[in-house]
Parts: C-alpha cells; structure tokens; sequence
C-alpha cells in the first residue's frame, strides 16, 4: 500500500511535469496556430542552463532562476527570428522548420557542452524524504515538483482567465486577425507568449535535470509525450492540458509499475515479464488512439475558431 | 498534368540515368563507398515516393512513414531468425504485414484530419516502435542481425553488390512508374481531388474515405518493400529505424524534392543524402548547418528542388 501511493504520487509528479510542457505547447498552438516540434529543446536547453549555472553560482536555487530567465530570452529569440515567419503556414511547414531547429539545437548543444551529458546535484535539505502521511516517506525534491507545478497552473489559470494579458490571450485563441485590427500589439503578445510556452519547458527541463541526467536528444522522447497530452486534452485548452497530463502520467507510472503482475494473471511468467515493458509503454498511445477515435477534437475542445 | 516532355522530367530521367550508369563508374575507381551510399539512397527513394503518394498527392501528413520501413525490416529480420531465408516468402510477407499496419493505422487515423492525423499518425507509429523494441527474443531495443540476405534463384544473389543495387534501383523505377499510373487514373485524380476539396468531392458521390485509405494502404506497402531492402542492405534491423525522428526524416525528403511532384521525392532523397555526406565531411557538427538550412528551405525555396525546375502545376 505505501508503495502504492508513492507509485501514484510519482504518476502524479510525472504528470505535472509533463503538464508544464504541454501548457507550452497548447498555448503557443493554440494562439499562434503553430505546431512547434522545438519545444523539447527548450526543455534540454533549460536543463543545461540550470546544470551550468548551478555550478557557477553554487547555488541551486539561483541556477535555477537564471536558466529560467534565460530559457525565457532564448525562446523570445526563437520566435523573433525563426518562427514569426512562419505564422499562417501549412503545418507541415512548421513540422519541417521546427524538426530543422531540433538538428540546430542538439548540435549547438554538443558544440558547447560536448555529448557527454551533465549532472545537476541536488542542495542536501531538498535531498532528503519528509513524511507525508503516517508511516509513508516521499521525495522532498519530487514534492517540491509537484508544489511548484500546481503553483505554475495556478498561475496560468489567474494569467489566462484573471488578467488583461489573459484576456488578449484568448482573445487572439479564437480570432487573431480581429484583435490585431482592435489595435492590440499582436507580435509583441506573439513573442510575449512564446517566451512564455519556453520559459515553463526550460522549467519542466531544469525540474527534471536532478532525476535524470542531462543529456542531448533528453527533449526528444518527453516532446511527444507533450504532444499526446494536447492532443488528448484538445489542443489549445490548458484545461484539457492539465487533466490529460495527470491522466497520462498516472497511466505511464502505474502501467510501468504493475502492468507485469496485471499480464501474470493471464500469461506465464516469462511472456508477462517480457511483454509487459513494451505494452506499458504503448498505453498512452492507445489512450490517445482511442480518445481520437471516440472525440477527434479531443477530451476538451478549446473554443472553435 | 501535362506529358509532354517538360525541364523536370528531362532531369528526372537524367538522374535516373546517372544512376543506372553508376555502377560503371564504381567499377572503374573502385569507390565501393559510394555505391553502398547510392544503394541506401535508392531504397529509401522507395520509401519516400511511397511517402509523396500519400503525403504530396493526396495530402494525408503522415509523420509514422518510417513504422513500415521497420514493419517491412523486421519482416525479414524475424523470418531470417527463424530460419525460413527464401526471399519468395519474405518478400511477400513484408508486403503483407505492412498492408495490413497501414490498413489499420490508416482506417483508424483518417478518422481526424489536420495537425491530429499528424499526431495519430505519429502515435501508432511510436506504438509498432515500442511493441518492436519489446521482442525480446528478436534483440529488442540493440536490433537484430540478418544471418544471410534474402535467398532468391540461381541467378539473383543479393550479397552480390552490384546487383542488389540494380534490383533496388529497378524497384524504384517501377514504383515510380506505379505512382505516376495512380496518379494520372481516375482513383489518383479524386485523391487528388479530396486533398483540394473533400466535402465537394464527397457532394459529388466519390467515397473519399475509402479512396484515401486505399491509397494510405498503397503507400504503406510500398514502404515496407523499402523496409525489406533496407534490411537486406545493413543486414541488420533495429527499432531505432522506426524511431520518429526518422519519419521526420523522410518528410524532409519529400519536402526538399518537392510534394505532389513525380521526381520530387527522388530528388529530395539524393540531394538530403549527399548533403549529408558533404557536411559530414566538412564538420563533424554538420547538423548545425542542415537544420538552419531546411528552415531556410521552407521560408523560401517552398516548392523544393522541384519548385526550382520550373512553375509548380497545382497547388
């Protein structure tokens, strides 16, 4: 039973994470219309940021902070240079462009930091486990994630739906060309909003970068785990974002922790134990196959264009 | 579309040309190198024509292409294992399973239009990765090595280079050929006529779903012949050529020759190979180069190398 929970809070933890990715994504397809397959490079580039300036200044916490706010000035960069352009597109041009800017990444990263890969050690009071109910010890770090992940939704929730930035946000979700002609500055809001979407994947990065090594191609696999997510939830609602990345976090954590004793019921020993590594890491993609099939718009729909 | 003997068709069949004269020139500097190259960027021209039909002819962006690169590999790859080597049976089988992936993913994702029949498209095919990395009686994740190349009759040895390439680059011919005939028949052209427009088309009476699906079918063996030569050729298969990056890479092909163009995906796949070669040559960090490069091609070079040959037909 303990290791249940703590199983479930790792699914919860995972899904979290994943959600701050696919808010990115959500957002900046939501509003820009634009498929952007770089998003797990931010992601990389903010866990090297952080693994870089954590060394510099010692201090894990101030690392973390400057990778943000680098994470954020990279990605503004991003948009003012490359994908400004490429707003109004056919998707397939945005699939290519942005594919085009993962090769440039990965090997810019490499260029600097070298293949090796790098670590991010942890400041010893978030190193340790605090109870959090009787008799069950769980990761202050994990903890910790899952305290500032719900602090970031909640702050997108206020952002988005409490605020005149929010306000223009949607505005422009639902009909771009109609607040650019109400005089709102839409490249700014555009940049402002990419900046954003970078700034919460170099987070997702940079949170990560503890638990696994920091390595190039890292944003690769997670990217279409992001992915997934929108589209379950319905691309361009971070509502539907953030129940599907809990959804699809529990699933993957669960599914890798007791799909081989679910398959023992049913299979011999050997064919579950094989099999199941496969299958756990197949649901998801049946999960969303069959959410598409059943609702092709998604579990929540953003408001239609 | 016009027969008449246009500057692209002229470089089409000139390249084709070059390709049948290779050989020759192989023979006479010895540069086996360069034919192993050539003989990869043949076989995957297979996959990327396949790729074209779908993705430039009737405009289903599918980003799982390479899933039947694998299917098709791992066809072969299995029945080598088991010990059943005649080419008469892997061949076959490749085709098969392939038709049947593509069946089923196809009838499935074609369901959804726009960026989630990407996303679809994408999901299924990460799904046939990970079932493919599970075997782990077939290597799993570090692949699988082919004892020996698919066994044909007396005549036909695959282990013989030259010859494999020939095989290789008369199948492409041939698929080639295949595609030009679908295109150009009634079934090509409401296809075509569903990528334009599908709610006319279905007004009018045609059944684009099953029209799409059939041609998804089409591409997705066709694909999986390139997967069975491709095994044949590294004698070895692994997921890691289904991975997603690698259908990634068969869309640039396309893109770079040109969608909706014949040669289009044949000079995509040449020219994104040989630069690759190049780059490689110059940096070891060539893919800082390529990646800026295939932004700057979509920007501004959209019709790819065959929008350069001369007014695109349609759009």
């Amino acid at each position: 039973m303990t290791l249940f929970i703590e199983q479930c809070m790792n699914g919860l933890q995972f899904g979290l994470l994943l959600f701050m990715l696919a808010a990115g994504l959500t957002l900046v397809f939501g509003i820009m219309d634009l498929v952007n397959l770089a998003h797990g490079s931010l992601y990389m580039i903010g866990a090297y940021f952080a693994a870089t300036f954590a060394a510099w200044t010692g201090s894990f916490v101030l690392g973390a902070l400057l990778a943000l706010v680098a994470t954020l000035l990279v990605g503004m960069a991003v948009e003012v240079i490359a994908m400004r352009r490429l707003y109004g597109r056919d998707h397939l041009d945005h699939v290519l462009a942005t594919f085009g800017l993962i090769l440039f990444f990965d090997e810019l990263v490499r260029l600097i930091w070298g293949a090796g890969g790098m670590s991010l050690p942890l400041p010893s009071w978030l190193n340790s486990p605090v109870r959090i109910l009787p008799g069950v010890d769980y990761s202050a770090y994990k903890l910790s994630i899952i305290v500032v992940s719900l602090a970031v939704a909640a702050f997108l929730y206020v952002l988005v739906m409490r605020t005149r930035i929010g306000m223009l946000i949607r505005a422009g979700a639902s009909n771009r060309e109609m607040i650019g002609a109400l005089g709102v500055n839409i490249k700014l809001l555009f940049t402002l909003v990419f900046g954003l979407g970078a700034a919460l994947a170099g987070l997702a990065g940079l949170m990560q970068a503890p638990i696994l090594t920091v390595q190039i191609g890292m944003g690769e696999n997670i990217l279409i785990l992001a992915f997934v997510i929108t589209v379950i939830g319905g691309i361009g609602s971070i509502r539907g974002a953030f129940i599907a990345a809990i959804l699809v976090g529990l699933i993957d954590t669960l599914g890798r922790a007791y799909f081989t004793d679910l398959l023992r019921l049913f299979f011999a020993k050997e064919t579950a134990a094989t099999a199941a590594p496969a299958l756990s890491s197949m649901l998801i993609y049946l999960l969303m196959a069959t959410v598409l099939v059943i609702r092709p718009e998604g579990l929540f729909p953003a408001s239609s264009k | 579309m016009t027969r008449a003997l246009d500057l692209r068709t002229v470089v089409g069949i000139a390249l084709l040309v070059a390709l049948i004269l290779l050989p020759i020139y192989v023979e006479a500097t010895g540069s086996r190198f360069l034919l192993t190259l050539f003989t990869r960027i043949v076989i995957l021209a297979i996959a990327a024509v396949s790729l074209n039909l779908i993705l430039g002819y009737g405009g289903m962006m599918s980003f799982g292409h390479a899933a039947y690169l694998g299917i098709g590999g791992y066809a072969v790859g299995i029945l080598s294992f088991e010990g059943v080597s005649s080419g008469f049976v892997q061949w076959p089988v490749a085709l098969v399973v392939s038709a049947l992936f593509a069946l089923v993913i196809g009838a499935l994702s074609l369901r959804t239009r726009g960026v989630y029949f990407i996303m679809i498209t994408l999901a299924f095919a990460q799904m046939t990765y990970y079932i493919v990395a599970g075997l782990a009686r077939y290597g799993g994740d570090d692949g699988l090595t082919l004892q020996k190349r698919s066994q044909f009759v007396a005549p036909v040895n695959l282990s013989n280079k030259i010859q494999f390439y020939y095989i290789c680059l008369a199948l492409l011919c041939a698929s080639l050929y295949l595609v030009w005939r679908i295109v150009n028949s009634r079934f090509g052209l409401a296809v075509q006529g569903a990528r334009s427009n599908d709610t006319r088309m279905r007004a009018i009476g045609f059944p684009t779903y099953r029209y799409k699906l059939i041609c998804f079918v089409i591409a997705g063996t066709l694909c999986g012949l390139a997967g069975a030569l491709i095994a044949n050729h590294t004698d070895f298969v692994s997921p890691a050529m289904m991975y997603w990056t690698r259908s990634g890479d068969l869309i640039i092909m396309v893109v770079l020759g040109g969608m909706g163009s014949l040669f289009g995906p044949l000079f995509g796949t040449v020219a994104l190979l040989v630069l690759e070669e190049a780059l490689s040559g110059i940096t070891e960090y060539w893919q800082i180069i390529l990646g800026p490069l295939l932004l700057l091609i979509v920007l501004f070079a959209r019709g790819g190398i065959d929008g350069l040959l001369g007014k695109v037909r349609h759009g």
